[in-house]
């Protein structure tokens, strides 16, 4: 135990800490709508590609960044809009897995469209912020990991004050609470799913941009909806602190297993690793950590 | 009147009638199967060599009418990479007259098509990849891993390295870490590294990245621990640039990562950015437009808008110079296999032998415009590689710079392991080795 690289282990540690916040950036999508609906959006991954895949090539067709940015913000917000209104109001009511399974398909028409929009080829993007780490003690740090962190701090912090202060948030909570209820007071239920699945388009661009820096522009960027499933299990399906401390726990939990306990098992294993942990713990809480507990009348 | 009209119906119904009993025939066309992916997580390879493929079978059908006479004709498949897609498209499309050959770009299809065209005796083209032991044409007649198999690129990178070192002598004590994709063609070369790694005396890790690739975090820490004097990446896809940007997390140099044959293009640098400033790969065919066969395509094609690529800035990249060369081989096989055969669509057979007989050396290389795109190859009825020589080249941050001459992989040490594995796959499989009176012979 006294031969135990400690700083090496740290390392490990806050790389995987830091990987999980990644992955809890594209978890929170799938809370937003989840929490208000009841529908696991599966198409989160492709929106987050449509919206980086936007982004860039406007910014390579020479439009500014800020603009390129609001134009991006604006065609997610009418993808969402149109979502709402083509495929999720003609189906209330629906069975969740039709939902799902709605969801699943749009996923296959957003990743076409995307490539037929903007073509398969593959782009930089560049954020501005460095990728060259730091040292902390020994311990090496990375700037864009930090960078990416503290946007999805700020995100959860204005997603938190927008749920808990604002009408609209308020109006989000109702509707998660009880739909029928909601409908009752005089909640408009359409425009309420619209605006949810804007603001999950706008979580996917903020996603999508700091994926996109991270893996480049292309199609593997709708692939990282598999590392939001682990965490949505972990953090539950409905808590946006659930999808920050799921996300922690994933990434440092494969980051240390791929390094410490790989090698037995032939290297590779934090891509499954990660559901071995989120099966493990829906045996032991099906919820998840803050997930709500269901309650059902029988 | 009536009586001529009612006999000229009578002829046209029996003209139908016997055309659709007689198969449709195509005289003077040999036809390509294309298994391509234009969506999905691989299309930008797959856009760029089908589209360098395409370009040069369209320039020999314009500018000379075909190969002596005979025109080339092609459709694709949409496979997306997968296996499942790539057989049914060759299910679908394997009956069509003319089958040249197969050319699916992928190791997943390939090897899921070796017994069916083997059985259908139709050449299955896998360039710069493959299974390596289909090298050996006793056992596998049908499938031509053209100019490069894994065993010898390993080859030809560890060369490169101990170049850089000083020589072979100088590996000794030196460490070398294989960071390779979680899929059988990232672990392919898992035993010949560890075979030359005991020859050369360097010491070898050799690390999975799961697929896709997305996440390295934990593998760069790894690779930070081992200090290692240099990092080959076997990579593909979105696997490439994380790992350039990965390394430079960790602080590994990038000058000291020597990329494989499937992490050399521009789509492999482009995304990791600046930190891919230096990052050396192996390649068989040179990037770049000034050869005179790529001139000659945008001239002939490009500027009249009939090229396949929609971005006419690909013209020249890694994967379209790659297509490009794989349409030079094909439509060099089949010239060949005229010569002996007669100049009319041949069979797939046929088409195998023009293979077995593929040597163009580098003054053909030259006359077909193509001097410094590739170096030569010389493909014999037992070997189906034909020798390819590879190069280096590195990222400037624009584009790719060739930074060696043209080595040879150490083909004497890897013929004896190919061969052993071969003779293996033969004995599992009940097959009687060929002889060179085998091969002389082809069906029509």
């Amino acid at each position: 135990m006294l031969d135990f690289d400690w700083q090496f282990f740290l390392e490990v540690l806050i790389g995987g800490l830091l990987s999980g916040v990644m992955y809890s950036l594209v978890a929170l999508g799938f809370v937003l709508v989840y929490k208000t609906s009841g529908v696991l959006n599966f198409a989160q991954g492709a929106m987050l590609l449509f919206a980086a895949l936007t982004f860039v090539s406007l910014v390579e067709k020479g439009i500014p960044f800020a603009l390129a940015l609001a134009i991006t913000f604006g065609v997610m917000v009418a993808i969402g809009i149109a979502i709402e209104r083509v495929v999720l109001r003609p189906l209330t009511n629906r069975p969740p897995m039709t939902l799902f399974m709605a969801t699943l398909g749009l996923s296959y028409i957003l990743e076409g469209a995307a490539q037929l929009i903007w073509g398969t080829q593959v782009h930089g993007l560049d954020l501005g912020i460095d990728d060259i780490p730091f040292e902390v003690g020994g311990v090496l740090i990375s700037q864009f990991d930090l960078f990416a962190a503290s946007v999805a701090a700020v995100l959860v912090l204005l997603l938190s004050i927008f749920f808990r202060y604002t009408r609209i948030g308020l109006a989000f909570r109702a509707v998660a609470d009880d739909q029928f209820a909601a409908l009752a007071v005089g909640l408009r239920l359409p425009w309420i799913w619209a605006t949810v699945w804007a603001v999950a388009g706008l979580v996917a661009l903020v996603a999508g941009l700091l994926w996109g820096a991270r893996l480049g522009v292309q199609f593997s960027l709708s692939l990282v909806v598999l590392k939001a499933l682990p965490v949505l299990v972990l953090g539950g399906f409905d808590s946006i602190p659930g999808a920050i401390v799921g996300g922690l726990l994933i990434g440092a939990t494969e980051k240390l297993a791929e390094v410490y306990i790989g090698e037995y098992f032939g290297g590779g294993i934090e891509s499954w690793f990660a559901y071995v942990v989120a099966l493990a713990f829906l045996l032991i809480r099906p919820s998840g950590i803050f997930g709500q507990k269901l309650v059902e009348r029988v | 009147m009536r009586m001529f009209n009612k006999a000229k119906l009578l002829a046209i119904a029996a003209s139908l009638v016997l055309s659709a009993a007689i198969p449709v025939t195509h005289a003077d066309e040999q036809y390509f199967p294309l298994q391509s992916y234009r969506v999905g997580p691989y299309a930008a390879g797959g856009t760029g060599f089908f589209g360098g493929f395409i370009d040069y079978l369209n320039l020999i059908n314009t500018r000379d009418g075909g190969v002596n006479g005979v025109k080339l004709t092609w459709s694709e498949g949409e496979t997306q990479y997968e296996v499942e897609r790539g057989v049914e498209v060759y299910e679908r499309l394997k009956n069509t007259p003319g089958v040249a050959a197969w050319n699916p770009l992928s190791v997943g299809i390939a090897y899921a098509m070796i017994d069916r065209i083997t059985q259908d005796k139709v050449p299955l083209i896998t360039i710069n990849h493959g299974r390596t032991d289909s090298t050996d044409g006793r056992v596998f007649p049908y499938v031509f891993p053209l100019l490069l198999n894994p065993y010898s690129e390993t080859s030809g990178i560890v060369n490169y390295i101990a170049s850089k070192e000083g020589g072979l002598e100088s590996l000794k004590g030196k460490k070398i870490v294989v960071l390779y994709h979680g899929s059988p063609y990232g672990k392919e070369t898992i035993p010949i590294y560890e075979l030359l790694a005991q020859k050369y005396g360097f010491e070898l890790q050799q690390i999975e990245v799961p697929h896709p690739g997305n996440e390295q975090q934990a593998q760069w820490l790894t690779i930070r621990r081992a200090k290692p004097d240099y990092v080959v990446l076997r990579g593909w896809g979105v696997m490439n640039p994380v790992a350039l940007k990965s390394a430079a997390k960790v602080g590994f140099p990038v000058d000291h990562i020597v990329g494989n044959v499937w992490s050399n293009s521009e789509e492999d640098a482009i995304p990791a950015g600046d930190v891919a400033k230096g990052y050396t790969a192996i390649t068989t065919q040179a990037s770049g437009a000034e050869y005179p066969v790529v001139k000659e395509i945008v001239k002939t094609l490009y500027d009249n808008n009939r090229g396949n690529l929609e971005d006419k800035n690909r013209i020249g990249s890694v994967y379209h110079n790659l297509g490009i060369v794989n349409g030079i081989l094909n439509v060099e096989a089949i010239r060949i296999a005229q010569e002996k055969f007669g100049k009319r669509t041949l069979t797939g057979d046929e088409v195998r032998w023009g293979f077995e007989h593929l040597q163009l050396d580098p003054a053909r290389v030259e006359a077909l415009g193509a001097k410094g795109l590739f170096h030569s190859i010389n493909v014999t009825w037992d070997n189906h590689e034909g020798n390819g020589y590879v190069t280096f080249q590195q990222w400037d941050g624009k584009k790719w710079n060739v930074v060696s001459d043209w080595i040879a992989p150490d083909w004497a040490l890897l013929r004896p392991i190919i061969e052993k594995s071969a003779e293996a796959y033969a004995k599992e499989k009940g097959i009687k080795l060929r002889t060179t009176e085998d091969a002389v012979t082809a069906t029509n």
